[in-house]
């Protein structure tokens, strides 16, 4: 017997997963298959790796060190392969900065934990009448959507709290896992294809009644989400996601070296394995991921922590992750972007803490052919200003991305209100990193 | 005319069209009578003056911006909005039967008091506001059975609501004997000289956002700096102890528990401005001081104070609240940023509810039982041409002249899958354990920042793992298993043709009767199958992860 399948609930799509292999794959999809590879062979995939600092990350301790000056705190900079000194508690990333920039003249306003996340994620500062999309909700809108052989979500959050799509609709949401690799629920248990067709013919009966009874966009939207989740559940690039099959001696370049007599390896890898999925996902095309990596807010005891816990990982993850790319052959298509909310105060308070601080600071950026190992603007010898001539925004940031990716920076969306919205908030991309 | 536009709402009950709406005596007289007066208004059956106050300024609101309402929802619609906005999840399938039987004209007002008067009022406001109060994912050395409990009690005995205000902000003692504490032992996770209680116990109970006048003035209202360290030297008085306790077992010191006690403050708190300089700031609530001395208990003047008046800011932001509980929206977006700075919707209706809320003795189940009983919540959730541009979603103003759909919340959806499995009736034993397995099994959405201000996200949000939770996860695997005693197999047990088991699928999930493509659908497959179990299943599994299932509309 035969039942008509719902519109977007595409049977013959997953059908096609669920039969034994490639050669009984009908031939018209076949050779569509072989077409869209064609296409993505002419053009390279350009990805892009966001690390983000949950808490908000002091830059002065990490990438804009001021020795001498009350605010430098206990650390001293070293130098590296680029034109740059980083902190000494960053050897590892030091030799490979020829790879990597600092942007050391951030000045991004916002503050407080939720708005300098939205601003740094979106480009906009937050405002009542409308969501704006995170950038990775950007891109996977505007490359994943052309990706037609990715069955994963465009756009993965690894361990993170998760951004807005705004008026990008929850199709271009961020899916959220963490690092362990294992997908809760992808699983069906032991209910065959034939079942699952028939639940899905169902499904699509009941939701085209609620979606044609004018009651707003959110029945598609909902209908659009489950033909991504059936797309991931039945497909073959969710290996993507076993961090575990990857070789230890990988894993290790990831890793921080164990410390003699201390317990585990400088607060553990989780941040490497993260990074590490990262780009099993960038090499399977995902156009855009994002790495969490928390404990930023270092109200207290900041370097006590930084030394021991946050640098040795933050440190082994960067390095490894750039010289992994590069060994691939990766690394000029993937752009690396670490940034967090905010960073911290140039002042150490009572508590040996530095607190929030948003008007100089840096973002580090590389990869995906942009220039490396340069530091582009300067902070006064407190760190307490900007005292180069421009200062950036976190559009900026975005705008050099875009066109790391090839995205066009006219490029103009359209909120659910019908607002014209520039991408990365009209922000210009970065000339000395453009080149 | 509205009215006229569902005249035909006494018809019988058909299985293609659900057609429950019902009108006000007066209504009817007037389409039977074919009268040309203005039309009356609509009414559940509730005679409250205030609901007509309501209706009669939302009406004037659509009237200025130029909307036509939608028409009334029919019974199955309403019904189910009802009980997932009142109690948290959906109506039974003998509940919607008997409403739906029901032909009393006052039948939707009886409804809201039986669902005021229900044990799942008392659970789910006791769900929401221990949310609000200490978020999702429990803080360290804060009891969530305390929260719950306090909540338990004030919505259970519908306690007055600046009474349980003025708990939570004067609350002192062992964080199970006096729940109120996990409010303020929630603010507590790092030691901030109070700035993140302040920051809440304004935002929550005051609709005031002032969380950025730590540092400087407010860059939109007028908030002053000097002001937040006011409000925070109330706060600074309040002390923890985390007590521990030897475990004989381990021969190891363990947690015990957490206490609030007072301890001693007094004069004035010191603040740095961005320029550099030092400054002095002493307890003063809205311009009102108080005596900054050793003896004064600066919380209990702190609650006196926001009591104060006749309509003190609790007043509007718990109003604002409410209301968009209800409704997705309140008067002001956000809902918990009230002020000169951000106007409201409806500024003279947020006024007077909240006068009326404060006259009423600070009585919520009053405050909601306006507001379900006003027209614009009985409203159906489809749009039309001519309120199109009610967009609250595309950031419109929100004009309440349909019901905005709303996604149903984590709690919602668990709570609607153990109605719909029969969970409830079956082997569960005792509030605390079934709250415990509720609790795991919201774990799974909530994600911490790990920011000093306790910030969560909730990805509970339609996005694809919740749709794998839906399809795959053990809840709906549960509920079309047809295990002895789950509803699937009382339903196929019982009497009735496959049409009628098929419309009490319908009825338990989506509270209405399907449509006749649907029932054609259904019955084909049923008839085309060599496994009709199977095909029942699979239905239930669909009509469980529809989209009309998930949203409350």
């Amino acid at each position: 017997m035969e039942f008509p399948t719902p519109d977007g609930m595409s049977r013959r799509h997953f059908m096609r997963h669920m039969a034994a292999g490639a050669a009984t794959l009908p031939a018209l999809d076949f050779i569509a298959h072989v077409r869209a590879n064609a296409d993505e062979l002419k053009k390279r995939r350009k990805s892009c790796i966001l690390m983000w600092m949950s808490g908000g990350p002091p830059s002065i301790d990490i990438w804009d060190l001021k020795p001498g000056s009350k605010n430098g705190g206990e650390f001293q900079p070293i130098s590296t392969k680029g034109d740059l000194q980083i902190s000494e508690h960053m050897p590892k990333t030091a030799q490979v900065m020829d790879n990597l920039s600092v942007v050391r003249a951030m000045s991004t306003r916002e503050a407080d934990h939720g708005r300098g996340r939205y601003y740094m994620h979106t480009a906009y500062v937050p405002n009542p009448t409308v969501v704006h999309p995170a950038f990775g909700s950007v891109v996977s809108y505007e490359l994943g959507t052309k990706r037609k052989e990715l069955e994963i979500p465009a756009f993965v959050s690894i361990g993170g709290g998760g951004s807005s799509p705004g008026f990008m609709g929850m199709a271009h949401a961020p899916f959220l896992v963490d690092n362990s690799g294992s997908i809760r629920n992808a699983s069906m248990g032991d209910l065959g294809p034939d079942r699952l067709n028939q639940r899905l013919s169902m499904l699509g009966v009941v939701e085209d009644n609620f979606i044609s009874s004018q009651r707003g966009d959110s029945g598609q939207a909902h209908k659009d989400i489950y033909q991504k989740a059936v797309n991931l559940m039945t497909s073959k690039q969710m290996a993507a996601f076993k961090v575990n099959d990857e070789k230890k001696e990988i894993l290790d370049m990831y890793s921080p070296t164990p410390v003699a007599g201390a317990m585990g390896m400088g607060g553990g890898n989780q941040f490497g394995r993260s990074l590490l999925m990262a780009r099993r996902l960038v090499e399977s095309g995902v156009p855009f991921v994002e790495v969490d990596f928390g404990g930023w807010d270092l109200h207290a005891n900041v370097f006590q922590t930084l030394k021991t816990q946050r640098l040795p990982q933050l440190d082994a993850g960067i390095a490894g992750l750039t010289a992994d790319l590069k060994q691939r052959g990766m690394l000029d298509d993937t752009v690396l972007v670490w940034m967090g909310e905010f960073a911290r105060t140039p002042r150490i308070n009572q508590d040996v803490g530095r607190d929030h601080w948003a008007a100089s600071w840096s973002v580090m950026i590389g990869g995906g052919g942009l220039k490396g190992g340069i530091a582009v603007g300067e902070t006064d010898k407190d760190g307490t200003s900007v005292s180069s001539d421009k200062s950036y925004q976190p559009g900026d940031i975005w705008a050099t991305v875009a066109h790391a990716l090839g995205i066009p920076l006219d490029t103009v969306h359209t909120s659910k209100r019908g607002r014209p919205m520039k991408i990365a908030n009209g922000g210009t991309a970065i000339k000395e990193l453009i080149g | 005319m509205r009215q006229c536009q569902t005249r035909h709402s006494q018809s019988r009950q058909s299985l293609a069209a659900s057609c429950g709406a019902f009108f006000s005596v007066t209504a009817l007289a007037l389409i039977a009578g074919g009268s040309v007066f203005a039309a009356e208004e609509f009414t559940t059956g509730s005679s409250d003056v205030i609901v007509t106050e309501i209706n009669r300024q939302i009406r004037e609101a659509w009237k200025d911006n130029e909307v036509t309402p939608s028409p009334v929802a029919d019974d199955y619609e309403w019904l189910r909005r009802v009980y997932l906005d009142i109690n948290g999840h959906v109506p039974s399938l003998e509940e919607v039967e008997a409403f739906a039987a029901d032909k009393d004209k006052a039948k939707r007002t009886k409804v809201i008091d039986k669902l005021l008067d229900d044990p799942a009022y008392v659970r789910n406001w006791t769900t929401v506001w221990t949310n609000l109060c200490i978020g999702q994912q429990t803080p360290r050395r804060v009891s969530r059975a305390g929260m719950q409990k306090f909540f338990r009690e004030a919505f259970g005995k519908n306690r007055r609501w600046n009474d349980i205000v003025s708990d939570l902000v004067t609350a002192e003692g062992h964080y199970e004997e006096n729940g109120a504490v996990n409010f303020l032992l929630a603010q507590m996770q790092d030691n901030d000289d109070a700035v993140q209680m302040t920051a809440k116990t304004t935002r929550l109970f005051l609709g005031m956002q002032v969380q950025c006048t730590q540092c400087h003035n407010h860059p939109f209202n007028d908030w002053k700096q000097d002001q937040f360290w006011q409000f925070n030297s109330f706060f600074r008085q309040t002390g923890k102890i985390d007590h521990r306790k030897f475990d004989s077992k381990t021969g190891r010191m363990v947690d015990d528990y957490s206490e609030i006690v007072e301890r001693g403050f007094s004069g004035p708190v010191y603040f740095e401005k961005r320029n550099g300089l030092m400054q002095v700031a002493y307890p003063i609530y809205l311009g009102s001081e108080v005596d900054p001395g050793e003896s004064t208990d600066r919380r209990k003047e702190l609650a006196k104070l926001m009591v104060t008046g006749e309509k003190p800011m609790i007043a509007m932001a718990m109003v604002n609240r409410t209301w968009s509980q209800f409704f997705g929206y309140g008067f002001t977006r956000p809902v918990d940023d009230l002020g000169p700075h951000n106007p409201s919707t409806h500024p003279a209706l947020l006024d007077r509810l909240a006068e009326e809320f404060v006259k009423s003795g600070y009585d919520c189940k009053q405050l909601m039982r306006w507001i379900a009983n006003s027209e614009a919540y009985n409203l159906t959730s489809r749009g039309t041409k001519k309120n199109e541009r009610d967009n609250p979603a595309a950031g419109e103003a929100a004009l309440f002249s349909h019901v905005y759909v709303k996604s149903m919340t984590a709690e919602q959806l668990y709570d609607s899958l153990i109605v719909a499995t029969n969970a409830h009736k079956s082997g569960r034993s005792g509030w605390e354990q079934s709250e415990k397995q509720r609790q795991e099994w919201l774990q799974q959405f909530v994600r911490t920042f790990g920011t000093d201000d306790g910030e969560e996200s909730n990805s509970f949000d339609g996005t694809i793992p919740q749709a794998l939770m839906m399809m795959n996860g053990e809840l709906v695997q549960d509920a079309v298993s047809v295990k002895a005693g789950s509803h699937l197999g009382d339903v196929l047990a019982g009497r009735g043709n496959e049409a009628q088991k098929i419309a009490r699928l319908y009825m338990t999930s989506l509270g209405r009767q399907p449509t006749r493509p649907e029932m054609a659908a259904a019955t084909k497959y049923l008839k085309s199958s060599r496994d009709p179990l199977a095909i029942y299943q699979d239905l239930f599994w669909a009509l469980l992860n529809s989209n009309e299932f998930i949203f409350n509309h």
